[in-house]
């Protein structure tokens, strides 16, 4: 823990990486979702190595770490987003209605199921980040509305497979260069918002608002527009979920997408992304939404029983925040002893302007 | 300390007498309608006399018994979710407690073929543990309690489906199952379920409003802080309330396994949101400190009302649903609204002056 | 910009306003500061300096008055603002990002960009090093905020402000948690701004700090101007009549008590990285103070003693009685009152009633048969509210709507209530006005007159000087001197607060070792 406080020289930058990586959340989870597929595809080599369990393995996932990168980019900001649920359902009925009532291209119906997407996140947005109320409660309230705006359009219909073009609904299983589309787009997505999130200015803003908004707002930093994004990137990327989710099944019945808001927030959990704001990263959602899934589907072939697969995923999510604290706890305890430490022994008594002291002065703290 | 009294005021200060003060800035009737408690209950005053009116059937002797059967679990869950809003925490797992607690009763009378009576007392022990296991995270590990009750809403519901699967438990004694769903009074529209919820009301009402318990309970969730350096003990308050949730879940457990006949992991899905939209709209701040229990009571009512009124129009479900969340945002944002208007009140009184609210010109810097 | 801002006045403010509700912050707050100067900004605590600041800050906008920047008149709706316009505030606490690194901190919102507009980390770490090394510190650029001392977050601060490139620092108390070295440092850093044709605010309570470094200063009291003149023809004395408006005697008028037996006794009190082993005794009728630097750990130890936080070792005894640790409700219980340094987050729940805050701490015995209703608490409420002399119209209002030093009564009032053998005060007079001021300070004497034990911690040292029997200084968590009212002068509590060097046979020399 100490060598947080290593001086800048002490350590290559390679080193340095390396040590970063290998404390990181996201390699740990990463570990435990190798180990999973491990021991499950020793128990059954179909798990793996057939076409069907190679596809699934990467195309199941798809939907929840879309939902969970959006949810991170909401989290980190000190909020939540827990209508995507329902806009991912409103969304996909989109798409299918699309196909049946006008002849767009595909492209144009994903861009309409994002744009829709987008536009129900901007709501929440504004009656957050204006409104000034807490996102828990108006998302809880936009999920009833917008849950109750899909069924209320949709009635007693359902999309069926053959309402939707053949063209559109292989985009759900083919593979390209044995990888599913669908694990593209949300891998391409991934990418993007992490890097965003990584090296851009609006997404190291995020993170700010999210450690401390107080001190952001004393800093001048837009807060408000910073949470509205961060909703509208939420919303949109339900909605592309809501796409990839009528491609994959090829049907839109009417509890799809309900209580997958949960899931997304569990999987940023599970991830390392803190519940309270200002850390974690999409990596990390979307590793913790492919452990959550993978889950689901390994447990039959561990032998335990599916309906087991719930309290699995709540047992994890409730793992992971115990594991945060613990090392949170263990890290503060080891900066305020190195801290007694480092004034004692570079100067018994009389203060310094450098409290923080090179790395050779912290070892006695272990 | 009587002498401070005596003690004359300094140097030359002239001594005033000892000061009086009266117990209320506002007369009685403006204390009472200007609360929020208020304006819920006469929503739903509102609601009944128009439904009453406009709404065919709504006045029969069917709908208020149903009303009340269909929301006597969110009235209950509805009372201990109160008091855990008001320390500032929140609990998603209450739904899942139900469904465990539906399962455990089920089985423990089916399966291990324990009385009713026993395997009751037991589901409800069980509710409590769940309870505890929540209230131990979040009071004495210090987790954000959103995060733990999601975990715990998995797992209760988790270990539910894994013990019965897609099974169900029907078996109960028909003496019990019409108990749950007799009248109190025969051609009267109230439920047996009102009796233990009326206990449980005035109990909560007590607990929250007229004890030293409860001012603890405000003072946390306006200031948790304060709260212990007034010598509250902000842990063990938060902990005894998870653990009266899941006491409570627990029994609404066995209440809904009573008055559908059916014990399965499924049961109340969904729940907990409706709960805290309820309380949420009876006017209890999601910050903390702020509601009361009259107007939750009123918000649970007033969704029922909504609901029953809307489907004997003829409305789906859905259409109660988009009400419902409405109402919900609406609910929240009265506040800010409210503040909205009052600056604008006051800035347009004060056109003179340059200066503005803190707050609107935060506001301002965005636009 | 400093050729052609030379001759007039970087910031100049006029008459400037602000009130919040019926609270008037500041009546009519003036000041004039010329590039290349430092202005000292002085006046007692409340006197409206931070309003001015956080005006000036883009925080607060003006009611009225004339606010002109370098020649312009202005009217910054936010911090951005003002921060584009070129003035940089370091605020008496630190508002650092705690999950973010170092660097991330100073350059947040205006980082070094590289090829398509992408964060350069490279250069931005290599830029918070070169503000680090021109600091003189050594601190990893990439280590996270959270954990640092407040010295250190202070410094971040200032290298925020300083990468800024602003032609106007203000710096609200900069020194209030550094010592010796450090603040010298800081001092060197301010004068190559200023020698940079630089305008700097400094805000504090020390003067010799003020004498030392400013050229000019500003005395404001109770929301108003007082007066500017030259620190070459002011003086201490001086400043300190305009500042407190009336002569210093008058303020403290502790009449002497009868010290009677140990009432609190502690021992071997330690908690790793805040205090150690710290030992004393406070008897009855007895004021003992505790002085010190902010961030010595004075707060910590009283919070310690009153179970509100956990220590490593040692023990609390009350009366001859163990005190439980981290127990609040058993300190109360064994006869502790506590009024905390931070009145609106500590102190009382300002959203509650003044009834209920009276009342807070003893409602536990006003119950009939379990059951607690307002009116009793009123009745309970009302005699000590009347006994303070609190200001309100009745019992139901917020205390959030009171001015500090009447939220100050009623958080006294709620303690009295309980009837304690042992009073422990953090900061009595912070932020209150000078008539309640010296209305506590005789209601602390006449307390210790009747046989009441009290500890007291302030940072005001003619506080200190004029209530306490006993002055026990803290210096980085430990009691490094314990000093009777006789024997006490500004002189020697200052020299054991700020450097333990009093004690040490090698003073100071070990902290110009460090790196530069």
């Amino acid at each position: 823990m100490t060598d947080t406080l290593v001086q800048p020289s002490a350590a290559s930058p390679t080193a340095r990486a390396v040590r970063d990586l290998l404390r990181s959340r996201e390699l740990a989870v990463g570990v435990v979702l190798l180990l999973l597929i491990a021991v499950t595809t020793l128990k059954s080599n179909a798990f793996l190595f057939s076409s069907t369990g190679w596809r699934d393995l990467l195309l199941t996932p798809s939907m929840l770490v879309l939902l969970a990168v959006g949810q991170t980019a909401v989290i980190i900001t000190r909020n939540v987003d827990l209508s995507v649920g329902s806009t991912l359902g409103l969304t996909a009925y989109l798409t299918g209605r699309l196909f049946i009532d006008t002849g767009l291209p595909i492209i144009a119906v994903v861009l309409a199921g994002i744009l829709m997407g987008a536009a129900l996140g901007a709501i929440n947005g504004v009656l957050v980040a204006f409104g000034r109320v807490p996102a828990l409660v108006i998302t809880l309230g936009t999920m009833y509305i917008y849950r109750g705006a899909f069924l209320t359009w949709a009635g007693s219909d359902r999309i069926n497979a053959d309402d939707m073009p053949r063209t559109f609904r292989d985009l759900g299983t083919d593979s390209i260069l044995g990888i599913p589309v669908l694990t593209i787009v949300a891998a391409v997505v991934l990418a993007a918002v992490g890097y965003y999130l990584r090296t851009a200015r609006g997404g190291r803003e995020l993170y700010a608002i999210g450690s401390d908004p107080d001190a952001a707002e004393l800093y001048g930093l837009q807060v408000r527009r910073r949470i509205f994004s961060a909703f509208v990137l939420s919303g949109a990327l339900a909605g592309l979920a809501g796409v990839v989710s009528a491609a994959r099944f090829g049907t839109v019945s009417s509890s799809v997408g309900s209580g997958i808001e949960l899931e997304a927030v569990g999987a940023a959990v599970i991830g390392g992304v803190a519940i309270f704001g200002g850390s974690g990263t999409v990596w990390g959602a979307a590793l913790g939404a492919m452990l959550l899934v993978t889950i689901y589907r390994s447990l039959p072939v561990l032998g335990i029983s599916d309906f087991w697969q719930q309290a699995v995923v709540g047992a994890l999510i409730i793992g992971a925040i115990v594991l945060d604290r613990v090392l949170v706890t263990r890290q503060e305890r080891a900066l305020v002893a190195a801290r007694d430490t480092s004034a004692g022994s570079t100067s018994p008594g009389a203060p310094t302007l450098a409290p923080v002291v090179a790395g050779d002065a912290q070892e006695g703290t272990r | 300390m009587t002498t401070l009294t005596q003690t004359p005021g300094g140097t030359g200060t002239p001594t005033p007498g000892p000061r009086t003060y009266a117990d209320y800035s506002r007369p009685f009737w403006q204390r009472v309608v200007l609360s929020r408690e208020f304006a819920v209950i006469a929503l739903l005053i509102a609601a009944i006399v128009y439904s009453r009116s406009q709404v065919d059937y709504f006045s029969g002797p069917q709908t208020m018994y149903y009303l009340f059967r269909d929301s006597a679990s969110i009235l209950l869950l509805a009372l201990p979710m109160t008091a855990i809003i008001v320390t500032g925490e929140i609990d998603l797992s209450v739904a899942s407690t139900v469904g465990l607690t539906s399962v455990a009763f089920g089985m423990l009378h089916v399966d291990a073929g324990l009385s009713v009576v026993v395997a009751a007392l037991v589901a409800i022990a069980i509710g409590a543990l769940c309870g505890a296991f929540n209230g131990f995270l979040v009071a004495y590990v210090g987790l954000p309690s959103i995060a733990v009750t999601i975990g715990t809403l998995a797992l209760f519901r988790g270990i539910a489906a894994g013990l019965l699967g897609t099974e169900s438990r029907t078996d109960f004694p028909d003496s019990w199952t019409d108990l749950a769903k007799e009248r109190i009074i025969e051609d009267q529209p109230y439920p047996m379920i009102l009796i233990p919820f009326v206990v449980l009301a005035v109990l909560f009402a007590l607990l929250l409003h007229f004890s030293p318990f409860g001012r603890g309970v405000y003072e946390i969730g306006l200031n948790d802080e304060a709260a212990h350096f007034t010598g509250v003990d902000v842990a063990r308050t938060k902990a005894i309330l998870f653990v009266l949730a899941g006491t409570v879940a627990g029994f609404v457990g066995i209440y809904t396994t009573l008055v559908t006949g059916v014990a399965r992991a499924e049961n109340s899905v969904g729940l907990e949101l409706q709960v805290i939209a309820a309380v949420l709209l009876g006017g209890v701040s999601i910050f903390g400190g702020r509601g009361a229990l009259p107007g939750v009571i009123a918000g649970v009512l007033l969704i029922g009302v909504i609901q029953r009124a809307m489907l004997l129009n003829g409305q789906t479900i859905n259409v109660i649903n988009i009400v419902i969340g409405v109402l919900l945002v609406l609910s929240v944002m009265s506040t800010s609204l409210l503040a909205l208007g009052r600056n604008v009140v006051s800035a347009s009184k004060g056109a003179r002056s340059s200066g503005r609210s803190s707050d609107s010109a935060g506001k301002r810097s965005l636009s | 910009m400093t050729d052609h801002a030379a001759q007039a006045e970087t910031l100049v403010l006029d008459d400037v306003t602000k009130s919040f509700g019926a609270v008037a912050a500041l009546r009519s707050g003036s000041l004039r500061v010329r590039p290349g100067s430092i202005h000292a900004l002085v006046g007692e605590n409340g006197a409206g300096k931070s309003t001015l600041v956080k005006i000036v800050a883009g925080v607060y906008r003006r009611d009225s008055g004339e606010f002109l920047f370098q020649g312009q008149p202005v009217d910054f709706g936010s911090t951005a603002e003002s921060k584009a316009a070129g003035i940089a505030v370091i605020y008496q606490e630190p508002t650092l990002f705690p999950d973010l690194s170092v660097t991330e901190n100073i350059f947040m919102g205006r980082q070094p960009l590289g090829s398509g507009r992408r964060i350069d980390r490279a250069r931005m770490h290599a830029e918070a090093e070169g503000l680090f090394a021109r600091l003189g510190v050594h601190i990893d650029p990439r280590r996270p905020a959270r954990g640092l001392s407040i010295a250190d977050q202070q410094i971040i601060e200032i290298a925020k402000a300083i990468s800024l490139d602003a032609s106007l620092l203000i710096m609200d108390e900069p020194t209030a948690a550094l010592s010796g070295v450090e603040v010298e440092r800081l001092f060197a850093v301010a004068r190559s701004l200023r020698d940079e044709g630089r305008a700097l605010v400094f805000i504090s309570h020390r003067f010799e700090e003020v004498f030392d470094l400013c050229d000019t200063v500003t005395v404001m009291r109770d929301g108003s101007y007082v007066s500017t003149k030259a620190i070459a023809e002011t003086t201490v004395d001086q400043l300190v009549a305009e500042m407190v408006g009336r002569e210093v005697s008058e303020l403290f008028p502790k009449t002497p008590a009868e010290i009677g037996d140990v009432v609190l006794d502690v021992r071997g009190l330690s908690t790793a990285g805040v205090f150690h082993d710290v030992s004393f005794q406070v008897r009855a009728g007895e004021i003992v103070a505790l002085a010190g630097l902010v961030g010595a750990g004075r707060s910590e130890i009283a919070r310690a003693v009153f179970g509100v936080d956990a220590y490593d070792d040692g023990s609390v005894e009350l009366l001859g009685k163990r005190v439980p640790p981290r127990n609040p409700r058993a300190a109360i219980r064994a006869g502790m009152a506590f009024v905390p340094e931070d009145r609106r987050k500590q102190g009382l729940v300002t959203e509650a009633s003044v009834a209920r805050n009276v009342a807070g701490v003893i409602r536990r015995g006003l119950t009939t048969a379990g059951l607690l209703t307002g009116r009793a608490e009123n009745r309970a409420a009302r005699p000590w509210a009347g006994r303070l002399e609190v200001k309100t119209s009745a019992l139901d209002m917020n205390a959030a709507t009171m001015s500090g030093g009447n939220q100050q009564k009623v958080v006294i009032a709620k303690w009295l209530a309980t009837e304690p053998t042992l009073l422990i005060i953090d900061e009595p007079t912070r932020g209150i006005d000078v008539g309640t001021k010296s209305e506590v300070h005789r209601l602390l004497s006449d307390l210790a007159g009747q046989g009441l034990a009290i500890l007291m911690i302030s940072s005001e040292l003619p506080e200190v000087l004029g209530m306490a029997d006993r002055v026990l200084v803290v210096c980085e968590g430990r009691i490094t001197a314990d000093i009777a009212r006789d024997d006490a002068t500004p002189e020697n509590v200052m020299r054991a607060a700020t450097n333990a060097a009093g004690t040490d046979p090698n003073p100071t020399t070990t902290g110009a070792e460090v790196p530069a």
